[in-house]
């Protein structure tokens, strides 16, 4: 009897040897375990984002075995750590170069909302340069708090419309951060 | 522990720069000496090369602001340590935020460049004849020096926070 | 007769790398512009400061026990020594004398987060020449760290460990034996590190004389801690000016000859050994007493007493509030950080919050050094000798 559990099949109608469902449903199942993330780590969330990675946590187990560093074919930009006014220009480029469908994590309180350093160096926060899906608290968050945030993740790419990125909602979401 | 004593140090310094020592002070075991700001070159050459005291390791270059010092409101510290004596010093210079300059001492700790960019980008201090004199930290468009007392330390363009729910 | 040019004309032509801000190569945010002749690093330019978060700013505002959370997040792979350097300074400026049982503690906590440090700068050159194992390896081995200091403090990396006096609570039974364990189980995950890498040809190949620079040249830039020792000058704080007790310990100064990569990374490992060796001690010879010095200014009352106790209620609101009185005077304290002297010079008017207060971050002095050890190398002996260096953003940036 084998250890490895198949992800449950989404709803749909089954038969003698078909099975039938949603062109989206199908798709997000596929989406949701296979992120590739992209580690944009700056500083202490980083170190933690490593121990995420490494074999105590290990993240593979939830489909982002290969980390992207190239954000062209990276589906989550994972923000860890504080991002100085410095750097915002540097994070929105980086965003910019990622393919739709993306999706943006912000780890720990620094990209949060700017946690303890309220500096004039400092961004309060990275939803102030481009949009956020998920925020997870924490200074920094344990490995544990991070993959929750990850499969929170995996619920919004699993139960996102084919459509949600061509929707005016989206484009208006988009355009309020300057995004064409 | 240290074999050559605070004393002697204060005592060759005085000897060989009468005019520049004006104050010095023993602190927590280590000799704290303000000297004149035109002279930081020649002392700290003379100590690295003194037989004796060889000052040979720039611990740390950083600088401070005293607003209500009239005419000597910005200072460098530096911090010597003699490897061959284990002893440390501390040396200040103190100049006016109108006319905010002083040598560069690269010539004789290369170790300094950066931390005398620092210092220029917290306090605006201008180090005559630094090779690269730019920010450092922050970005260069940034036109006023942070660490200067009169600058706040927040977020100004923070426009989420409630004055009031801080008491202020 | 015209003269014929020819289509190709030795001009050396240089490429323009744009090594960072983000590069999967470069741990942290630091951004090189290298100048490269085919693979060969003709120049570096180094841009630095993307995470400065204004620390010493935020220290002349806050009251002396909440800047330790701010040295936790300076070299944050080894937080720790940071927070036990601040204390360590504040004592000073008050004259404080600790108990030998909470200079022990203080000595096992730093050890251990040495040993973390170290892991974790080892592994990663480990990754820079292609090799993951050693790092998925090490890191069940800082996990281990982390459940001790979880036991101390229930933090894992930016641990705010300790308090000005002394530390929070005493080691706990399960805390003393995951120490124990740790000491005997640790050395045969170290050799079997050691075994991975040390006398691995491929690695050795790629790291023996990448980036070197001479004890000279070390010196003039400022350079301290494992990097220093590696070019051959055995400086340490620790020796040197011997803080909480360490006088007491037996250890040695491993240093290296030839100021490598090769060399960064075997000094390390010995200090590693050598770390092992001295929680070893401390763990044997742990002196009974107190946990705490008597600072009442400072050194937070037990919470029961601060419900049922008059005095004690007042210690507490006196200590939260900042209100504790502090001399005038300055003091420059300093401890052997994960890369180096870790200074601390504090200048004091007696106020609640430090007037001014500096850290000397040894990474900020030594990395200028960079484009030197780099000139004249390929681009992948400049990624070995960034990881070898063991550049912290935090501590970079401040």
């Amino acid at each position: 009897m084998s250890t490895i559990q198949l992800t449950d099949a989404p709803a749909g109608i089954e038969g003698q040897g078909f099975f039938a469902t949603s062109f989206e449903k199908a798709v997000g199942l596929a989406r949701a375990n296979s992120i590739w993330p992209l580690p944009f780590a700056t500083s202490c969330c980083g170190i933690e984002f490593m121990a995420t990675m490494a074999s105590n946590y290990d993240l593979a187990r939830f489909g982002s075995e290969r980390i992207s560093f190239s954000p062209r074919q990276a589906d989550l930009l994972m923000v860890m750590g504080t991002i100085a006014k410095k750097m915002g220009p540097v994070l929105r480029q980086v965003y910019l170069q990622m393919a739709e469908p993306r999706w943006v994590i912000a780890v720990g309180a620094c990209a949060s909302s700017g946690g303890i350093f309220d500096t004039y160096s400092v961004l309060q926060g990275i939803d102030k340069v481009i949009p956020v899906d998920v925020y997870v608290p924490g200074c920094p968050p344990r490995p544990e708090q991070i993959i929750d945030g990850i499969t929170k993740i995996q619920e919004l790419v699993k139960n996102e419309p084919i459509r949600r990125r061509n929707s005016p909602e989206y484009k208006a979401l988009l355009a309020s951060y300057g995004i064409q | 522990m240290s074999t050559i004593s605070n004393g002697y140090i204060l005592n060759e310094i005085s000897e060989q720069f009468p005019d520049s020592v004006i104050d010095s002070l023993e602190s927590y075991g280590m000799l704290s000496i303000e000297v004149k700001a035109n002279d930081i070159i020649a002392i700290l050459s003379f100590l690295k090369t003194h037989p004796q005291i060889q000052m040979n390791f720039l611990t740390d270059v950083c600088g401070i602001h005293y607003p209500d010092q009239i005419g000597k409101e910005l200072g460098v510290v530096y911090h010597l340590h003699s490897f061959t004596n284990n002893v440390r010093l501390r040396l200040k210079c103190f100049v006016p935020s109108e006319k905010p300059e002083i040598h560069t001492i690269t010539s004789v700790f290369e170790a300094a460049n950066w931390q005398e960019r620092e210092t220029f980008d917290f306090y605006g201090i201008e180090f005559v004849g630094h090779p690269n004199l730019t920010r450092i930290l922050n970005v260069d468009e940034m036109d006023y020096f942070p660490l200067r007392k009169e600058y706040p330390l927040e977020d100004q363009t923070r426009t989420d926070k409630d004055d009031s729910y801080f008491g202020r | 007769m015209e003269k014929i040019e020819t289509s190709y004309d030795y001009k050396p032509e240089f490429t323009q790398l744009n090594l960072g801000p983000t590069h999967p190569a470069t741990h942290g945010i630091f951004q090189n512009i290298l100048t490269m002749d085919g693979e060969i690093i003709v120049n570096a330019e180094q841009t630095v400061g993307y995470i400065h978060r204004a620390f010493e700013k935020i220290a002349e505002k806050r009251p002396y026990y909440q800047v330790t959370p701010l040295t936790d997040r300076l070299n944050y792979c080894s937080s720790p020594i940071n927070n036990m350097g601040w204390h360590m300074t504040v004592e000073k400026l008050l004259g404080v004398e600790t108990p030998k049982r909470v200079d022990y503690m203080r000595i096992i906590i730093m050890e251990l987060a040495r040993i973390a440090d170290h892991l974790i700068c080892n592994s990663v050159i480990g990754v820079d020449v292609g090799a993951l194992t050693g790092f998925t390896y090490v890191f069940q081995w800082r996990e281990k760290i982390y459940d001790i200091y979880e036991e101390i403090c229930g933090a894992r990396l930016t641990t705010n460990i300790g308090r000005i006096g002394g530390l929070e609570r005493d080691f706990s039974p399960a805390c003393l034996k995951k120490i124990k364990e740790f000491i005997a189980e640790f050395p045969a995950a170290l050799i079997e590190f050691t075994n991975l890498l040390e006398r691995n040809r491929i690695f050795m190949d790629r790291t023996i004389g990448a980036g070197p620079i001479s004890v000279d040249r070390a010196l003039a830039y400022g350079f301290t801690g494992p990097n220093l020792r590696a070019a051959g000058l055995d400086y340490d704080v620790r020796v040197m000016n011997p803080y909480s007790s360490y006088q007491d310990f037996d250890f040695v100064i491993p240093i290296g000859t030839q100021g490598d990569t090769y060399d960064r990374f075997m000094v390390r490992q010995q200090e590693m050994w050598e770390s092992l060796k001295i929680v070893k001690q401390a763990f044997e010879n742990l002196p009974e007493g107190k946990f705490f010095a008597d600072v009442p200014d400072f050194f937070l009352p037990p919470k029961e007493e601060v419900y049922h106790n008059m005095e004690a209620l007042i210690f507490h609101f006196k200590i939260v509030m900042g209100e504790a009185d502090v001399p005038v005077g300055e003091v420059y304290h300093a401890v052997e950080g994960g890369n180096g002297e870790l200074g601390y010079y504090l200048v004091s008017d007696g106020g609640r919050a430090a007037y001014r207060l500096h850290f000397r971050r040894p990474c900020f002095i030594y990395y200028q050094a960079y484009p030197e050890m780099i000139k004249g190398s390929t681009l992948s002996d400049a990624i070995v000798t960034m990881s070898s260096m063991n550049v912290i953003a935090g501590e970079l940036d401040a």
